[in-house]
């Protein structure tokens, strides 16, 4: 039942509750594993980078690394939201696109105007944006995967009819909106503390509140979180504001750090998103996920799309190799989730028998 | 904390109920699946619920659970009218259902999955995750169980996800626990640890409502039993007045109708050839035959495993062992194309889902068996199509306005009608039919019996699955009885009747052809 070294450690009375914990051990080994998992690959592609093109770890570079992940990160927080209630929003990289433009044309008409408000404008467009997808998901029900891709093109088009081929350019903006882009606060970047901030307040939410393990129950099993008296419909609209929020504010973020923007800002961003929380371990169909690995999985992909820029690989190989990452992380979480599932059924079999 | 925490020895069993319903009616639409259905629970007393297939005991559960509502009568808790609206309802009033297949959420903590929505709470709102683990540790340990609070609720079997929702219904402080065939999928040694825990239960107070097809466990656990049928409480009482076969006859006890005209038919050589086929899990050691010109009916309580036979001689399911024969041809296993050719039809128990492509023309549904014949050149001939599907409405005497129609236009009848032309269409010398007239009207049902039984006087093997007693006796020239996966009786069309057949079903006694 257990092997020697084992069973020196335990006296044989604690067998049941033994089994027990090592099951536990089990599952936590192999949620670690998949955060874990990230940070030695990130730390692998940076070392081997590193040694082919030493400018690859300058300390200049790093915190480039860092500034192009950050608002992936921080839409991918929001995503995981809406993939953890077995739902997906693919619309957030044309919401992105319309608040960055917003933030940009509201600061060149009015160069005055307070950054925080801009900040919250920015995140109550999105927050719109992301309520309609809820609502349409929920009272329309109607699968997410078609309401969003439905929305994905229509906020799109709606950027395009507000610029009407303008578009925003850095000499516009004030200076102190441009260096939120550009400026460090006890040596990190503005734009990556913006996204610790959100990785950190929602991971904390998710983990230690009812209304966060609610997410969790929803995606497990939606008839039992009904049967718990859990507002699903009233959940799943939260996520895809959250969502909508966050992409909102990434657009805010976006016209800081690149000056530029016109009504195309953030096209395609929806499946850098998406790669990351699935990268990053969110399971697909809901129910388990941290933004933690989110995060990870979107600075993984932010410094292989670099490494290979850095290494002049060719932009086909860019894209293989990210669809080549994405298959290898979902492989590795069937095949994970497989052993796990044995390993815990012949456990309670064991237990069952013994 | 809770009356079930708290021993309450002898509980006086003339107490106003915890729970009551009284001339309760539920109908779906024509159907009316509760007509009188009254019961009242006690503290400290496990009550059986006992009946035949669609005698109404699930619609009575849910009407308990809260999630269906009542058309008529009245709900009493602790003497009190109440009506619940959804589940939470009757969450609230200390009712707890443990549904056969528990409902989990498979990727949270057994713990997370007790306390759900109710988590323990320190400062800030954060959940406090020492005080979960200790609270439903602790629950676990007095239902005497060893399962740790920590781990993932998936790889558990599904006795102790009964058990983690047994934990759940005590964490809520449930006064009335009710058991919706939980011993269905248990081993011995697990029905025992549940019961074992059932009687901790009623021995703090609780009413336990038991549902169950197995007598034995009713007259080993309950105290008293509810016998439905019907859509009707024909029977309450206690259980130590009863014997089983007392118990038997009062689930069944009614009159055959004479809506069968089964008509006599030469019975020639066999044609299917069942041999100790098996799945693992499923059905065991399952062997037979059917004559041509004979109907076998395979009865048995739902879940006995009949579906899933039928399913495996037809190949849609590889059986692990043992071999199907039609004529002198052994059948490859897990292969229904093949099983097409060597000549058995399948009309399946779920038709809208299986046996139709409800979009489609009832023509297009009545040839799709028939695709190959039908074609030239890949291409369909229409006026080929169409000659087909009329001659077999004519032959069946198919309802219908137009043969362009969608079938999702026919009734439930009619559609039957269809499904059953698309595999005479082949000219089979086998046809399956599992479940032939479920949720078809009287009036059709008497023509879908009449057509098998022509069709068997035309020498067709017929199998039929069917969970109707009724229907199993007035059309069945043989009755075969499953119950748990195997064979328990083989019955003649003499020797079959209403209580032979329960008795069988619920593995009473094994009867020799």
């Amino acid at each position: 039942m257990s092997t020697p070294a084992e069973s020196a450690v335990a006296p044989q009375a604690a067998i049941g509750s033994r089994s027990g914990e090592r099951a536990r051990r089990i599952t936590e080994i192999a949620f670690r594993v998949r955060e874990l998992g990230i940070v030695l690959a990130l730390a692998l592609l940076i070392v081997v980078t590193g040694i082919l093109e030493p400018r690859f770890i300058g300390a200049g570079s790093l915190r480039n690394l860092a500034l192009n992940a950050a608002i992936i990160a921080i839409l991918a927080v929001g995503q995981t939201l809406v993939i953890l209630t077995r739902n997906i929003d693919i619309s957030v990289g044309s919401i992105l696109g319309l608040s960055a433009f917003m933030a940009g044309s509201l600061l060149s008409n009015d160069p005055g105007l307070p950054i925080p408000l801009v900040i919250a404008l920015g995140m109550g467009l999105g927050g719109a944006c992301g309520l309609l997808n809820g609502v349409l998901v929920t009272f329309g029900r109607v699968p997410a995967l078609v309401v969003t891709l439905g929305t994905l093109y229509i906020f799109r088009g709606l950027a395009f009819l507000w610029t009407d081929g303008r578009q925003v350019n850095a000499e516009t903006l004030p200076d102190r909106f441009l260096n939120l882009g550009t400026d460090s606060l006890l040596g990190v970047p503005i734009l990556v503390l913006f996204a610790l901030v959100v990785v950190l307040v929602v991971g904390q939410c998710l983990r230690n509140l009812r209304f966060g393990r609610e997410f969790y129950a929803i995606g497990s099993n939606p008839e039992a979180a009904r049967l718990a008296g859990i507002r699903t419909d009233r959940r799943v609209n939260t996520a895809f504001v959250i969502s909508g929020a966050l992409a909102g504010l990434g657009g805010v973020l976006f016209t800081a750090r690149f000056g530029t923007v016109d009504a195309t800002a953030g096209t395609g961003y929806e499946l850098t998103v998406v790669a990351a929380a699935v990268v990053g371990g969110v399971a697909i169909f809901g129910g388990s996920g941290s933004v933690y690995g989110a995060a990870l999985g979107a600075l993984l992909l932010g410094s292989i799309t670099s490494a290979l820029i850095v290494l002049r690989v060719d932009a086909f190989w860019q894209m293989a190799a990210i669809g080549a990452l994405l298959v290898l992380a979902i492989a590795i979480d069937r095949f994970v989730s497989l052993r796990l599932e044995a390993a815990l059924r012949q456990r309670s079999s064991r237990r069952a028998t013994g | 904390m809770s009356q079930l925490a708290e021993p309450q020895p002898g509980v006086a069993q003339d107490d106003a109920p915890i729970l009551e319903l009284r001339d309760a009616v539920k109908s779906y639409g024509a159907v009316r699946a509760l007509r009188h259905g009254t019961i009242a629970l006690r503290s400290g007393e496990v009550r059986a619920l006992v009946g035949e297939n669609g005698a109404g005991k699930s619609t009575l559960v849910k009407l308990l659970a809260g999630v269906i509502r009542r058309d008529g009568g009245e709900m009493l808790v602790d003497g009190e009218v109440v009506d619940f609206h959804a589940p939470p309802d009757a969450r609230a009033a200390g009712i707890a259902v443990i549904y056969q297949e528990p409902t989990l959420f498979p990727d949270l903590s057994v713990a997370e999955n007790v306390v759900m929505g109710r988590h323990p709470l320190k400062g800030g709102r954060r959940i406090d995750r020492r005080a979960m683990h200790d609270e439903v540790q602790d629950l676990l340990d007095r239902l005497g169980v060893r399962l740790d609070a920590e781990r993932p609720v998936r790889g558990l079997s599904i006795a102790d996800q009964q058990i983690v929702e047994i934990a759940k219904a005590l964490s809520f402080e449930a006064r009335v626990l009710i058991m919706d065939e939980p011993t269905a999928a248990l081993s011995g040694p697990e029905v025992e640890r549940l019961f074992g825990v059932v009687r901790a239960l009623r021995d703090r107070g609780a009413a336990v409502l038991f549902i169950s097809h197995r007598l034995e466990e009713v007259f080993e656990i309950c105290s008293t039993v509810t016998v439905m049928r019907d859509g009707e409480v024909v029977f309450a009482g206690d259980t130590a007045d009863l014997t089983t076969d007392e118990l038997v006859r009062r689930m069944v006890g009614r009159e055959l109708t004479a809506l069968f005209p089964k008509l006599d038919s030469e019975v020639g050589p066999p044609v299917l050839r069942v041999e100790r086929l098996t799945r693992e899990g499923v059905f065991t050691d399952v062997s037979f035959e059917v004559r041509a010109g004979e109907i076998v009916a395979l009865a048995g309580l739902v879940g006995a495993g009949r579906s899933e036979v039928a399913r495996a001689i037809f190949g849609i399911d590889k059986p692990d062992a043992g071999a199907v024969h039609v004529g002198a041809k052994r059948l490859p296993a897990g292969r229904p194309l093949a099983a097409m050719r060597a000549g058995i039809g399948f009309v399946p128990e779920d038709r809208r889902q299986q046996g139709l492509v409800m979009d489609h023309s009832i023509q297009r549904n009545v040839t799709l068996t028939r695709l190959k014949a039908l074609a030239t050149f890949g291409l369909l001939r229409g006026v080929a199509e169409r000659s087909l599907a009329a001659e077999w409405a004519k032959r069946l005497q198919l309802k219908y306005h137009r043969l362009d129609d969608p079938v999702a236009f026919l009734s439930g009848g009619n559609q039957q009608k269809v499904v059953l032309a698309k595999w005479l269409a082949t000219d089979p010398k086998v046809l399956i039919v599992d479940e032939p007239t479920r949720g078809i009207d009287v009036g059709t049902k008497a023509e879908v019996h009449r057509l098998l039984s022509e069709l068997a006087q035309k020498g067709l093997a017929v199998l039929m699955v069917s969970s109707e007693l009724p229907e199993v006796l007035g059309m069945a020239d043989r009755v075969l009885v499953m119950h748990e996966g195997r064979i328990t009786g083989e019955l003649s069309r003499a020797e079959a009747d209403e209580e032979s057949v329960m008795r069988a079903a619920t593995g009473q006694v094994v009867v020799a052809a």
